[in-house]
């Protein structure tokens, strides 16, 4: 069952919809997919935003060799593991060019830091930063990535590195790839029942019964709500 | 070309401005009764089950911003079609005040995003003059508003628990869901320092109340409107009904003007911008409602200046736009160390809280501010969107890792990836929501220099905090701290102090406006009577947040909905009467 069938029959019957949730549930994936296939710039815009994103989309702010620069930045910050694939799989370099012409409070500070970066790398290696090898690269990126513990030589450097990782994180954990690793696990119609019994044990916590008394039990989910017996 | 104002031949019984919560439930009642309506709405048709229009269920990256706030001030998937600025609509301050005002141009307005806080006013609420000796009381009180409140329960549905708390009226409610963990957490927390903490009131139907409306599927996006209208929504609750009559007509980015009047003063409808074709046009109606947000229904009145009404309609006591005030905001957040390395699992829930703090010290005569609050909260494994992730770099150098030691904070590779997932669900947030004193040096009036890019003359501002709010949000500061301890947490970020004025967001930020065409028995002192009708003008009626004379610290929307079912009531007895 595709989600536009499952909100259909939600919407429809409500009845035995707790039985129709928990088929779906365990199609999670094929409902996920289906989600998935929605392309940008139709995400539910209104004609002025769409407008305004088809606008940022057909030009470029940075140049290739910035975007070279962008794109080491963002997989030394997200490297690929064994769980999951880097920054440049998660397509973050392309969501921090569209993030600079969305937002262009952003635009100086990278431009800059970049040029900042490659200055730093000319005078240590004669070489912009692009050229050098991984290992050079690091040791310029370990003077600025520990805000805490900067030279004062080099805080711009740490100052532009901090928007760089905040924003390669950001773009990372929104991708399918990072929302994955991280482990969210809703954006689907489900039923929630409260907290799994292993979680409330381990961290000592219990529904009281007052609680579950009154919550809604997800076997009458599907009623019309009687109020003939009422009493406020 | 020729500049020409249309009439409509048609007449209306009833014009009514603005399709949120007044309005809605203006057009569903009378359309019931057989009158014919004519319903304007100054943004487009809406629909959330509409494919083009959802944002439900979409994922982060489907925004090429993944959800960032850039042209919808609570980001890309939020369903308020507006925002504090409007392009070509400007509204402009006075005296150094800061005023923001937040507009949604879309049929069902703010209704479609709003937190679906359902809160009843008490008996107190209605009578804080009496309490406090500030402000003024309502000429009505609890008992007149209570059959409303629960006809309003039953038909649109909202959840909870029969509490006999005095001030925190119970309500028909379905039942609540169950907490989630770190509301668990925030339950024992306050309950160690004697801050009560019930299940939330919500109109969300954890089961629904009729056939045409699903039961909720807990994806906790009620912001971006249901789209099996298992939240309250204007538009998906109150207007679709009222079209099924066929007794309404809706007029879409229609932009009223005014009200128009005859030579005896009576309204005889109301004129409008169609923003298709930029051509002005008139509405013809016996009767003329205004639902168009507090501020917006006073700019109305204000700018239907006649020979009659020289001072803007309904405003022979020079009380449109007087009395204006927001709900008091503040908040905070802290890291709970013991909900770090959480197991996943989805606790998505409904859209917003399970639990909240209703006021709790209303017999504390000695806190030097007079008016309460209430406190919502967030926290838990939400869904990801712009700005997550953020600053992490402040929390990874202060908490030892797995292996017992702590870092330098900030880095880069596998080891920050594993941070940032680590601290994944383990902060929760709280913010005050409170009763300010509403005053009538806090207005909004025309500003004799400005239109908006229909030509209409556009609200300036005057507003400012009193010393009773400030101290209340110092309050507030003190709470989260205590709460956030109790839950064995960190506060995150300084305490705001006297400099950052204790963290008192502006006013008009919590979208809580109300109070601009008062309520009241004296017509010298207040714009429409017990049943929202001009004592001016017998044919008009103001039904928004604009008849408010105090806004409680609940939140106005199931007030404004009770109210316009009684007005609507009144006015049908009138119709049938011939008294209008």
């Amino acid at each position: 069952m595709n989600r536009r069938d499952t909100i259909k029959t939600m919407f429809i019957g409500g009845i035995g919809s707790s039985l129709v949730l928990t088929s779906c549930m365990q199609e999670q994936e094929t409902a996920v997919a289906d989600l998935q296939k929605g392309d940008v710039l139709h995400y539910g815009r209104t004609p002025q935003e769409e407008a305004r994103d088809e606008r940022l989309l057909s030009s470029n702010f940075f140049t290739d060799d910035e975007m070279e620069t962008i794109t080491i930045l963002s997989d030394i910050i997200m490297p690929a593991d064994d769980q999951s694939g880097s920054a440049t799989d998660a397509e973050v370099p392309a969501f921090i060019e569209f993030i600079s012409k969305d937002m262009p409070e952003h635009q100086t500070p990278l431009k800059g830091g970049i040029m900042w970066l490659n200055h730093e790398s000319n005078r240590r290696f004669n070489k912009v930063f692009n050229s050098l090898g991984k290992d050079d690269q690091l040791t310029i990126i370990d003077d600025i990535a520990y805000p805490e513990e900067v030279k004062p030589e080099y805080e711009q450097g740490a100052t532009f590195f901090s928007r760089v990782r905040n924003l390669v994180t950001t773009g990372y954990f929104t991708s399918k790839i990072g929302i994955e690793y991280l482990g969210y696990k809703g954006n689907i119609p489900n039923a929630w029942d409260g907290v799994p019994q292993d979680v409330l044990d381990k961290h000592n916590m219990a529904y009281d019964e007052n609680m579950l008394k009154n919550s809604i039990k997800m076997e009458e989910r599907g009623e019309i709500m009687d109020w003939s017996n009422y009493k406020v | 070309m020729s500049f020409q104002i249309k009439e409509q031949s048609k007449k209306y019984d009833i014009c009514i401005v603005g399709s949120g919560a007044g309005g809605g439930m203006a057009a569903h009642i009378l359309s019931q009764q057989g009158f014919k309506i004519a319903l304007m709405e100054a943004g487009p048709n809406f629909d959330p089950a509409n494919e083009e229009q959802r944002t439900q269920l979409r994922w982060p990256y489907e925004s090429p911003r993944r959800g960032a706030s850039t042209t919808r001030p609570f980001g890309d998937f939020d369903m308020a079609y507006g925002g504090w600025n409007l392009e070509g609509e400007p509204y402009t301050q006075k005296n150094q005040t800061q005023f923001d005002w937040f507009r949604s141009r879309m049929l069902g307005g703010r209704t479609n995003h709003w937190g679906r806080i359902s809160l009843r006013f008490g008996p107190l609420d209605f009578k804080r003059r009496d309490f406090d000796g500030k402000g003024d009381n309502w000429p009505i009180g609890y008992d007149d508003v209570k059959p409303y409140y629960d006809k309003v329960d039953q038909m649109i549905g909202v959840f909870g628990t029969r509490e006999n708390i005095p001030n925190e009226p119970d309500g028909y409610f379905l039942p609540p869901p169950k907490p989630r963990l770190h509301e668990l957490y925030l339950k024992q927390a306050t309950g160690k320092v004697n801050i009560p903490m019930i299940p939330s009131r919500l109109s969300i139907l954890t089961k629904t109340v009729n056939k045409k409306r699903g039961a909720c599927f807990y994806c906790s996006q009620c912001s971006r409107s249901c789209s099996i209208y298992a939240d309250f929504s204007s538009s998906s609750v109150l207007v679709n009904p009222a079209m099924e009559t066929g007794n309404v007509d809706l007029y879409v980015n229609a932009m009223v003007r005014q009200v128009l009047t005859n030579g005896e003063g009576e309204a005889t409808g109301v004129s409008y911008i169609n923003k298709d074709d930029m051509q002005e046009y008139e509405i013809k109606a016996k009767v003329v409602i205004l639902a168009a947000s507090a501020c917006s229904s006073a700019r109305i009145l204000l700018n239907s200046k006649s020979a009659q009404h020289p001072n803007g309609l309904a405003n022979s006591s020079d009380i449109v736009g007087k009395y204006l005030h927001d709900s008091t905001g503040s908040s905070r957040m802290g890291i709970i160390p013991s909900l770090m390395d959480r197991k996943r699992y989805n606790e998505d829930g409904v859209g917003g809280m399970h639990m909240y703090t209703p006021w709790w010290l209303n017999d504390n005569k000695n806190l030097g501010f007079t008016r309460g609050y209430h406190i919502e909260y967030w926290g838990g494994m939400g869904m990801p969107a712009y700005g997550f992730g953020f600053n992490v770099d402040k929390l990874n150098g202060r908490f030892p890792g797995k292996n017992g030691e702590t870092k330098k904070a900030g880095g880069y590779g596998q080891e920050y990836k594993e941070d940032v997932s680590r601290f994944y669900g383990s902060t929760v947030g709280m913010a005050g929501r409170g009763e300010s004193i509403p005053r009538k040096e806090n207005y909004c009036e025309i500003d004799p220099h400005t239109v908006d890019k229909f030509g209409i003359p556009v609200l300036r501002f005057n507003y400012e905090w009193s010393s009773e709010e400030q101290k209340q949000a110092q309050h507030m500061n003190d709470t989260f701290e205590e709460i956030i301890t109790s839950m064995g947490g960190i506060p995150l970020g300084e305490k705001p102090g006297k400099e950052q004025n204790y963290g008192l967001e502006n006013p008009g930020r919590i979208i809580h406006e109300v109070g601009t065409t008062r309520m009241g028995d004296d017509p010298r002192t207040s714009v429409v009577n017990t049943y929202n009708q001009a004592h001016d003008v017998d044919n008009v009626f103001v039904m928004d947040g604009g008849a408010f004379v105090s806004q409680a610290d609940k939140n106005p929307t199931w007030t404004i909905l009770a109210l316009a079912w009684r007005a609507s009531d009144y006015l049908t007895k009138e119709l049938k009467n011939r008294s209008i």
